[in-house]
């Protein structure tokens, strides 16, 4: 999906029962009805029997709406919020490891400076780099760094929580 | 309390559940459940010939019964031969249960014997499912099972039970009641929604009424007569609706859709609010989206959210009941005294009538060929309009919806979402296992009937004596149609060059078996079928080749763009019509 259109880009936020086959739930309802899925993640609350799934999607109003109420419609899923729809903050996690030689080492810790970011792991030719931040935030620093430079990306996807006082629980 | 086996715990659940009757078919993995059932008589269990006969006809005894059906099956192929009739159920919302043998929890994605993965396959195409690991949660899941499937919008809700399970011993406590957090459907419908809904369908110069299988499944039949008749307004049904309001009377103006009535479409197309209750704007209703109810304010009664302003927004949207709903709308409407106008509505059955006037159901009648429609006329007059009629897909599937006049709810039962060619039979036999003493009837073609023949042999067993009205046209006749409109008449793999002698047949299986070839032959026939009360008749009614549903809607068409019998030329549909089925 273009981050750059944040107009469709809807981070909904899910409470559901933690149990087998309720994530496949999810991930089944997003292929079954042709939405689309740009990032997923799960893991159990301080609830045991709750996960809490957080998942990117786009498209029209129409489109949306849809995928709420069919979410709703899942009988695993207890409570849901579109994040989108309300001041919240979003976080994304991601380890970045590049190269760095010679001139690059001090580039790159400017950089990771400057992001925020930590290093975690240093070898003689490389740095591996821990960045969180919103999506954009993240993308802004792959495009900051040259290409060549990028040995590795892996990213959390995105997850999020309501600013102020609401909160989602059951 | 002594603890029984998980087998003997599912049977006590069932008992618990009032469950009277259930369709299955043994195998390895069930044997313990089975030992179980026969140990005791209050629950009769119907061992079909093909396990997607038993979803069938589970389907047909709750549709015909407004219970939910019971289905018990073994595991791997026991289950995959019940798919295809848990996704029917799921596409026409029938409340089911079904058991579902598994491979011992041990063995469980080893690729052992028989095994599959029930839960995943079933998936998309249920309401709920679980799979049993530890035999403490057994009682509780089967009661939860029933929950789920009968409440909210009903829908098939699948058990898949590893044998350790039934073979383990715990004590057994049925719940009494069960709540689920994530489960709560919305029955009351939202005050300020019904005063709305109120004032803007009391505005209605030009109303129309449109409901569907919500109508039936609810028991809201009552509600929306009263409603109905307390306004005056035009009432059609979708395929799943028939008989929820009585099709004799005359504010009903038929079945819309592909297939419905001039009337009813021409006033779906033409009306200025649109009332539609427990319906879900399937594109066999709508037709082309763009060109749908395109003057309408429309009002959208409906348990599930999802199925609100999923293929055509509303204006006015309302989650709830239907019964509920109704009764709040009639009480406002009752208590304000409020009248609907009259000059208008005059106006608007005197266009209804002109439309009505065309007789889009008219076909020519035939002295030397037995035309179906006639058939379905005749059944509806011999059984006097009483019978219970199961039917399969197909064109057969068009002419008893629009030949027999349903006049009450749960007379009705086909496939309709999911277009299940083989549902009739099993179906049939599963509503006269409901109702003894009525008659049932499955309408059904050449091609449908060998879908699922082999039940013939369990309608013996049982004892469940239907008739079989075949109207055999030799052909894929729906399949045919559209080639014939669609593709320049290349009938391509439609006609079925050797079809059985069906007479020999049902006297193979132990049943009577009779051809018709003459027209003049059908009444008879059908009063000396439905006079042998117990037996199991097959009407072999040798029909015109070449008839087709008329009126029809082209895939892609506009409701106000019919195409009627012998008076319009049939053309290929738009282009983007010819991707639709
Ligand atoms: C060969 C063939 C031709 C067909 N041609 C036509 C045709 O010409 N015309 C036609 O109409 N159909 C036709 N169909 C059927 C069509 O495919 C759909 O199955 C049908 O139109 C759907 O009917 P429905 O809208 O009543 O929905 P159903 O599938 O009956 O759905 C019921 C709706 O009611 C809701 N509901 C359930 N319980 C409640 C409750 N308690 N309170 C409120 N709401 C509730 C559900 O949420 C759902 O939205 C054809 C099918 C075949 C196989
Ligand atoms: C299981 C299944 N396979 C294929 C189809 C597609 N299909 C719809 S109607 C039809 C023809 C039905 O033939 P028949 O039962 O003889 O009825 P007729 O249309 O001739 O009345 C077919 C093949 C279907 N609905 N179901
Ligand atoms: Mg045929």
């Amino acid at each position: 999906m273009n981050n750059s259109d944040n107009s469709n880009r809807h981070m909904i936020s899910i409470l559901m029962e933690n149990e087998a086959g309720a994530l496949s739930r999810v991930a089944n309802l997003f292929s079954a009805r042709g939405y689309n899925i740009e990032s997923l993640t799960v893991a159990p609350t301080d609830d045991p029997t709750l996960s809490r799934l957080t998942l990117v999607t786009s498209g029209n109003e129409q489109i949306i709406e849809q995928i709420v109420k069919q979410l709703n419609k899942l009988i695993d899923v207890v409570k849901l919020i579109d994040l989108s729809e309300t001041d919240s903050i979003e976080r994304e996690l991601m380890l970045v490891k590049t190269k760095a030689v010679g001139e690059q080492r001090a580039e790159m810790m400017r950089l990771s400076e400057i992001f925020g970011g930590h290093i975690l792991d240093v070898t003689e030719s490389t740095y591996t780099i821990e960045l969180t931040g919103p999506g954009g935030k993240l993308d802004n620093f792959l495009n900051a760094v040259e290409k060549d430079a990028i040995l590795e990306v892996v990213r959390s996807g995105a997850t999020g929580i309501a600013r102020g006082q609401k909160a989602l629980h059951v | 309390m002594e603890p029984i086996t998980g087998a003997e715990i599912l049977v006590r659940c069932l008992q618990e559940e009032g469950v009277d009757c259930m369709f299955g078919y043994p195998g390895g993995a069930v044997l313990h459940i089975y030992d179980a059932l026969y140990a005791q008589e209050k629950i009769k269990h119907v061992l079909v010939r093909h396990e997607q006969a038993a979803v069938h006809a589970a389907e047909g005894y709750a549709r015909a019964s407004g219970k939910t059906g019971v289905v018990l099956v073994t595991s791997g192929p026991g289950v995959t031969n019940a798919v295809t009739g848990i996704a029917d159920a799921y596409m026409d919302s029938i409340p089911l249960v079904i058991f579902s043998g598994q491979v011992p929890t041990a063995l469980i994605g080893n690729d052992a014997f028989q095994e599959v993965d029930a839960v995943g396959i079933t998936r998309p195409c249920v309401k709920h499912n679980f799979l049993v690991r530890d035999i403490k949660n057994l009682a509780e899941t089967v009661k939860k099972a029933f929950y789920i499937a009968s409440t909210g919008r009903p829908g098939p809700v699948l058990i898949d039970l590893p044998k350790d399970i039934t073979i383990g011993k715990a004590e057994f406590h049925y719940p009494k009641k069960i709540k689920l957090r994530s489960y709560n459907p919305t029955i009351k419908g939202h005050a300020g929604q019904i005063r709305k809904a109120v004032d803007l369908v009391m505005s209605a110069k030009k109303p129309m009424i449109y409901t569907g299988g919500g109508v039936i499944l609810s028991d809201g039949s009552t509600e929306l007569v009263e409603l109905t008749q307390l306004l005056g307004y035009p009432i059609t049904h979708t395929l799943m609706g028939l008989g929820a309001y009585p099709a004799t009377d005359k504010q009903f103006i038929g079945m819309l859709g592909m297939h419905g009535t001039y009337e009813a479409n021409m006033a779906m197309h033409h009306c200025d609010v649109l009332i539609a209750i427990g319906a879900r704007f399937d594109d066999r209703v709508t037709g082309k989206i763009e060109k749908f109810c395109p003057e309408a304010k429309i009002v959208h009664i409906d348990i599930d959210p999802s199925s609100i302003s999923k293929n055509v927004q509303v204006d006015i949207p309302i989650v709830g009941s239907v019964p509920n709903v109704l009764r709040a709308m009639i009480s406002v409407i009752r208590d304000e005294k409020l009248k609907p106008d009259t000059k208008a509505l005059e106006h608007w059955w005197r266009q209804i009538d002109e439309w009505r006037a065309i007789k889009s159901l008219s076909y020519r009648q035939s002295d030397e060929v037995i035309k179906p429609q006639y058939v379905i006329e005749k059944l509806y007059q011999v059984t006097e309009g009483k019978a219970i009629i199961t039917s399969d897909v197909g064109q057969h599937q068009m002419w008893a919806a629009q030949y027999y006049h349903f006049d009450r709810p749960r007379q009705w039962i086909n496939s309709g979402g999911l277009g299940t060619m083989g549902f009739g039979l099993p179906a049939a036999m599963g509503a006269k296992l409901a109702f003894p003493d009525q008659d049932v009837a499955c309408v059904t073609g050449d091609g449908s009937i060998q879908m699922m023949l082999q039940e013939l042999s369990t309608m013996k067993q049982y004892y469940t004596p239907v008739k079989i009205v075949n109207l055999n046209n030799g052909y894929l006749g729906m399949v045919r149609q559209w080639q014939e409109f669609f593709y320049q008449k290349r009938y391509s793999m439609t006609y079925m060059e050797a079809l059985p002698n069906f007479v020999m047949l049902a006297e193979a299986y132990g049943h009577v078996g009779m051809r018709i070839e003459k027209p003049g032959d059908v009444e008879g026939a059908l009063r000396e079928a439905f006079a042998m009360k117990d037996r199991t008749v097959f009407l072999d009614f040798i029909t015109d080749q070449s008839e087709n549903v008329f009126p029809m809607i082209p895939s892609g068409g506009g409701q106000n763009e019919m195409l009627l019998a012998e008076r319009d030329e049939m053309v290929s549909t738009h282009e983007e019509g010819m991707v639709l089925v």
